[in-house]
């Protein structure tokens, strides 16, 4: 019952799309949305103000705020959800997956330093709206998705906002994508008990992975995965939250 | 309306339908609880039908209120009531099922609260048809009450054994379908006994052949539980052709096994960063429609199995003979043949998961590993270790729990008898000279459960007379997990370095080892400081209480009194976590421990209300009741009843549990056998009575329950102790044999007290009776409040004070 009803808002977001894009082109200019977007831009300034301490900066990279700034993410999530679609919190967009919250984005990106001439790959395509988030940012997003219906609806999607820098793929992302290998940067949404051995040997030397980990709506850490110019891998485990275990410590 | 309760119809009939409705309800419960662990998440489930079954106390205040209408067609109205039932509980659990809830987004979304309480609505309405039903029997038979009640008591008790056989012959829609006949044919026997009008008696026909044929005639997708799309075996099906190839229905779950050809299943927790390959082609495992694990093919690559922190044993021991503790879809046991193990002997709770997996090996081109060189042993691994007299190199607990529930902290409020001093002693004392017990783990952070791991195995060391406990501790972390070994002997030089050499080849951390320094930890997946060293050091170190009273997780070791590994929320965090909830604080909060109180805080102001709200409309009626009790002594009577059976039947099912083995017999024995006793005892109150002379029954039942509960605490130790090693049977018989008496003294004053009541206000009978079921409904969570911040002991000194209270004031205390 659930799934028909997951396929069903599917359908009702491609429909959606048709009829929505012109408009939303169209009327670039005085996009209704704007204002909502510019305040969901600046609650994740604040909120990273107020991580500043732990994050060990006051602010993400003004090119990544611009690039939450254009993104139009109402069309990136279903139609009945687009009034909620600038709330600094994950949405659900069918077949058991999630649009991560504004600032959990925004925070990946800047962990991930992309630069203008940067390849990116990135496994679990879901709303595609990190894929477009990059593809402000970066030379070209190379994304798979396992679920072919969110996979079509992304590069719908993609296609119709002109993000034609990012290629969509259905099918299976664990090897990553040779042909287009190494990557400068590499995201892993799709949930997974452990990073692909092939993904890494995919990251160039100087390259960074980000993986969210947790659940669904709950993002427990960012993994950041470093590949050193030696070849040599660390890590780093960032918790989103200035979070001191100790009482007077820190 | 005083004299209504002389001439109410009683009738044979009654008797035998409310056992069988009694069956039905808490059938209906044990299945419910297993039908929403799969649909949400079971903490979720626990809470919804503890709210649901508030429906009881609303039916004891709509009782009280209508009792006059209700009892003059008390035929139809029982056995209406219990058609009702009948009906109702399919269809309930098909409508709740169909409610768009999601547990995942209940901090985001407003409207999920909104949907949370409908689905509390619509599961409380079968238990509030059979509530009705119940109250109104006790309410025509008040001065039968106590063989009433043995026959509630023991239909509750059969209903408990009859499901879990259920669960096992039937799938989950079938046993569904059980319930609701059973139901049907409660309100049958009711509706078609004694004499009627023809016209009336082919109208009550009619009705139970439509009660007896709905269960029958829904749809099986109805009835089949569907789980949230966020659950990993739904997720796992979004794959193109990814299907369920075999599955397994019993009472410890529900098994599919999938296969994902175009994107294979793949699980390797933890796997390190540095690992030359991932894990082979796999099929996904699942239980309950989450807790992914997977089953290997033994013939594969299994290198992978080399670089998790999991292999980090045997780098310690060569050759050794292998004890894994939870051998699930089978990676430990794999892991051990890979490294050469000697011999293998796998430990596994669910027989359904060995048929299983032997049922995918076998259907699949890929080896397994059961034949030869493994010895599979179906128990629990705490009774095992305890019966054993032989020795092992390594003994390996296995990581079968899912990640995604253990980072969002559901099982907080699991007790987990595996991750207890009692339990590491336990297997530390089966430990070969030389030898390693092993315990991986999820990592989570700010580091939790890993510290609160190894202030369980010092205390374990040190009960054994270890005088340096952090000689004899090390552990390791990757990114996703930790693995802490514990030697049989300190670990030398010898030792230390070849963990070294390990964790360095796959670049995991060291946490812990004798001599470690802090420049050494936190080197390859880094955290902002050293906190997992830091806090190891501080729990190995000469003060960890004041170490733990600074942190802000709690993380006392677990003990079999208080085991509640997974519970590390203190109560003064939970606001500051709360108030990070944007910047991503809610992962750290502990879901089932914020479940645990909403459940506690909901049910009690419902209860508070429903308790309440029949005396506006009893008021009225006070003139025509002669002498009656003072309502205050109704209230703490029946309220101090209800809290405290549920009190020790809770803490019971608890202490048995390891001596029995299996949680299965915890529910058939404890539970079952408790209600069966009472029953008996609830039957003998009129023995009692005349045994009992000059003295007021109730005050020799609850002195008898005082002294024996309080002797129980004393003795239950020892004779576990003494007969654990006993064969299963023999284990059962002892268990029977203490339960016996102390559950028939527990029978007895819930009907003594209705019985006086009834013979002096009749009127106030299904007040009380709902005063019962609410602190019933409260007393599951409150007692689970109680364990988890001062122990189960208490649970069961709480319970024998609230007996004593009882007696204290005894409702027949007459006001003039």
């Amino acid at each position: 019952m659930r799934r028909t009803t997951a396929r069903f808002a599917t359908l009702v977001i491609a429909v959606q799309l048709f009829a929505a894009f012109p408009a939303a082109t169209a009327a670039a200019d005085d996009d209704p949305f704007a204002e909502a977007r510019a305040d969901m831009v600046r609650a994740v300034a604040e909120t990273t103000e107020e991580t500043a301490e732990w994050l060990g900066k006051t602010a993400l990279a003004p090119k990544v705020m611009e690039a939450m700034g254009r993104v139009p993410r109402h069309l990136f999530v279903p139609p009945d959800l687009e009034d909620m679609g600038y709330l600094n919190r994950p949405l659900p967009i069918g077949y058991g997956q999630t649009i991560s919250q504004p600032y959990i984005v925004a925070l990946m990106t800047d962990l991930l330093e992309p630069e203008p001439g940067d390849v990116a790959f990135e496994l679990g395509t879901g709303s595609s709206y990190q894929a477009a988030v990059l593809a402000e940012l970066v030379a070209e997003v190379y994304t798979v998705e396992i679920v072919p219906p969110l996979a079509e609806s992304a590069a719908e999607r993609l296609e119709t906002l002109g993000y034609d820098n990012v290629t969509v793929r259905a099918g299976d992302g664990y090897f990553g994508w040779p042909e287009h290998a190494p990557f400068d940067i590499i995201v892993v949404t799709a949930a997974a008990s452990h990073v692909p051995p092939p993904l890494i040997a995919q990251l160039k030397p100087g390259g960074r992975m980000v993986i969210p980990v947790g659940s669904p709506f709950l993002t427990q850490h960012l993994l950041l995965v470093e590949k050193r110019e030696d070849g040599s891998v660390t890590s780093r485990q960032i918790l989103p939250v200035i979070f001191v275990p100790l009482t007077g410590g820190h | 309306m005083a004299g209504e309760g002389a001439q109410a119809p009683s009738r044979p009939g009654v008797f035998i339908a409310v056992a069988l409705l009694s069956a039905g309800v808490l059938g209906y419960e044990i299945l419910l609880a297993r039908l929403l662990a799969i649909v949400h998440w079971h903490h979720f489930a626990y809470m919804i039908i503890a709210v649901a079954l508030l429906g009881f106390g609303a039916a004891g205040s709509l009782v009280a209120v209508l009792q006059g209408p209700l009892l003059r067609h008390f035929r139809w109205t029982f056995g209406g009531a219990a058609l009702g039932f009948g009906a109702g509980a399919p269809l309930a659990f098909a409508l709740a099922q169909s409610l768009p809830f999601n547990a995942l987004e209940i901090a985001w979304d407003r409207a999920q609260p909104a949907w949370l309480f409908a689905l509390y609505l619509v599961l409380s309405l079968p238990f509030l048809s059979a509530a009705l039903a119940l109250a109104l029997a006790f309410r025509a038979n008040a001065a039968r009450a106590g063989a009433l009640y043995r026959m509630d008591l023991m239909g509750a008790g059969l209903g408990a054994l009859g499901m879990v056989f259920l669960l096992d012959a039937l799938p989950l829609a079938d046993a569904l379908r059980v319930v609701g006949v059973v139901g049907a044919a409660s309100g049958g026997i009711v509706l078609l006994w004694g004499r009627a009008r023809r016209l009336a008696q082919g109208g009550a026909v009619l009705a139970i052949a439509a009660g007896l044929a709905l269960p029958a005639a829904l749809p099986e997708h109805w009835l089949r539980p569907h789980p949230s799309p966020y659950k990993g075996l739904s997720l796992a099906l979004t794959a193109p052709d990814a299907r369920i190839v075999a599955e397994r229905h019993g009472p410890l779950g529900w098994l599919a096994a999938v296969e994902s050809p175009a994107v294979p299943f793949r699980h390797a927790p933890g796997l390190s960063l540095l690992a030359p390959a991932g894990p082979p082609e796999q099929i996904g495992l699942f239980t309950d429609g989450g807790a992914p694990s997977a089953i290997t093919p033994a013939d594969a690559d299994l290198r992978y199995l080399e670089a998790e922190t999991a292999a980090l044993p045997y780098h310690l021991v060569e050759r050794p003979r292998v004890l894994v503790l939870g051998a699930g879809g089978g990676a430990e046991v794999l892991r051990a043949l890979h490294h050469h193990a000697r011999a293998v002997d796998a430990v596994e709770l669910n027989p359904d998961v060995l048929a299983l997996v032997r049922e995918v090996v076998a259907g699949t081109a890929g080896a397994g590993w059961e034949e030869e060189d493994v010895e599979t042993h179906v128990a629990d691994a705490r009774s095992f270790a305890a019966r054993s007299t032989e020795r092992w190199d390594l003994i390996q607990i296995a990581l079968v729990d899912s990640f995604s529930a253990a980072a969002a902290g559901v099982h907080a409020l699991d007790e987990s008898l595996l991750y207890t001093v009692e339990a590491l002693g336990e297997f530390i004392d089966r430990l070969a000279p030389g030898g390693v017990l092993a315990v991986t783990r999820w990592l989570k952070l700010p580091p939790r459960d890993s510290l609160k791991l190894l202030w369980t195995a010092r205390r374990a060391l040190e009960a054994r007379g270890v005088a340096d406990p952090a000689s004899r501790l090390a552990m390791i972390r990757g990114w996703k997990t930790t693995t802490l070994v514990v030697g049989a002997r300190p670990f030398g030089d010898v030792a230390i370095a070849r963990l070294r050499a390990f964790a360095a080849a796959y670049a995991f951390d060291l946490v812990w080892h004798a001599g470690l320094g802090e420049s050494d930890a936190n080197r390859h997946n880094r955290l902002a400081e050293p906190e997992f060293y830091r806090g190891a050091a501080a729990i190995l170190g000469l003060d960890p209480e004041g170490f733990a009273a600074r942190y802000k997780f709690a993380l006392r070791s677990a003990t079999d009194d208080r085991p509640f590994f997974f519970h590390s929320l203190k109560w003064a965090t939970l606001p500051e976590l709360l108030a990070l909830r944007a910047q991503g604080g809610l992962p750290l909060v502990e879901w089932g421990f914020v479940i645990l109180v909403a459940t506690l805080v909901q049910g009690a102001i419902a209860a508070a209300i429903l308790i309440l709200l029949p005396l506006l409309a009893l008021r009225t009626q006070r003139s025509t009741d002669t002498p009656a009790p003072a309502r205050w002594r109704v209230v703490l009577f029946f309220a101090s009843l209800g809290l405290a059976f549920l009190f020790i039947e809770i803490a019971f099912m608890q202490r048995f549990a390891v001596f029995l083995g299996h949680p299965l017999y915890a529910i058939a024995v404890v539970l079952a056998g408790l209600l069966v006793f009472a029953g008996l005892g609830a039957g003998a109150i009129d023995r009692l009575a005349r045994l009992a002379g000059r003295w007021p029954p109730i005050t020799l039942a609850a002195a008898g329950i005082v002294v024996g509960g309080g002797a129980y605490i004393g003795l239950l130790p020892w004779v576990f102790e003494a007969a654990q090693g006993w064969p299963v049977s023999a284990r059962i018989a002892v268990a029977l044999a203490l339960l016996g008496p102390i559950g028939f003294l527990l029978g007895m004053p819930f009907p003594l007290g209705l019985k006086a009541l009834g013979a002096r206000a009749p009127a106030l009978v299904p007040w009380a009776w709902g005063i019962n079921a609410c602190a019933s409904v409260v007393s599951a969570s409150l007692a689970t409040f109680i364990a988890l911040h001062v122990g189960f002991t208490p649970v069961l000194g709480c319970a024998l004070v609230l007996y004593a209270l009882a007696a204290a004031v005894t409702p027949w205390r007459v006001r003039r």
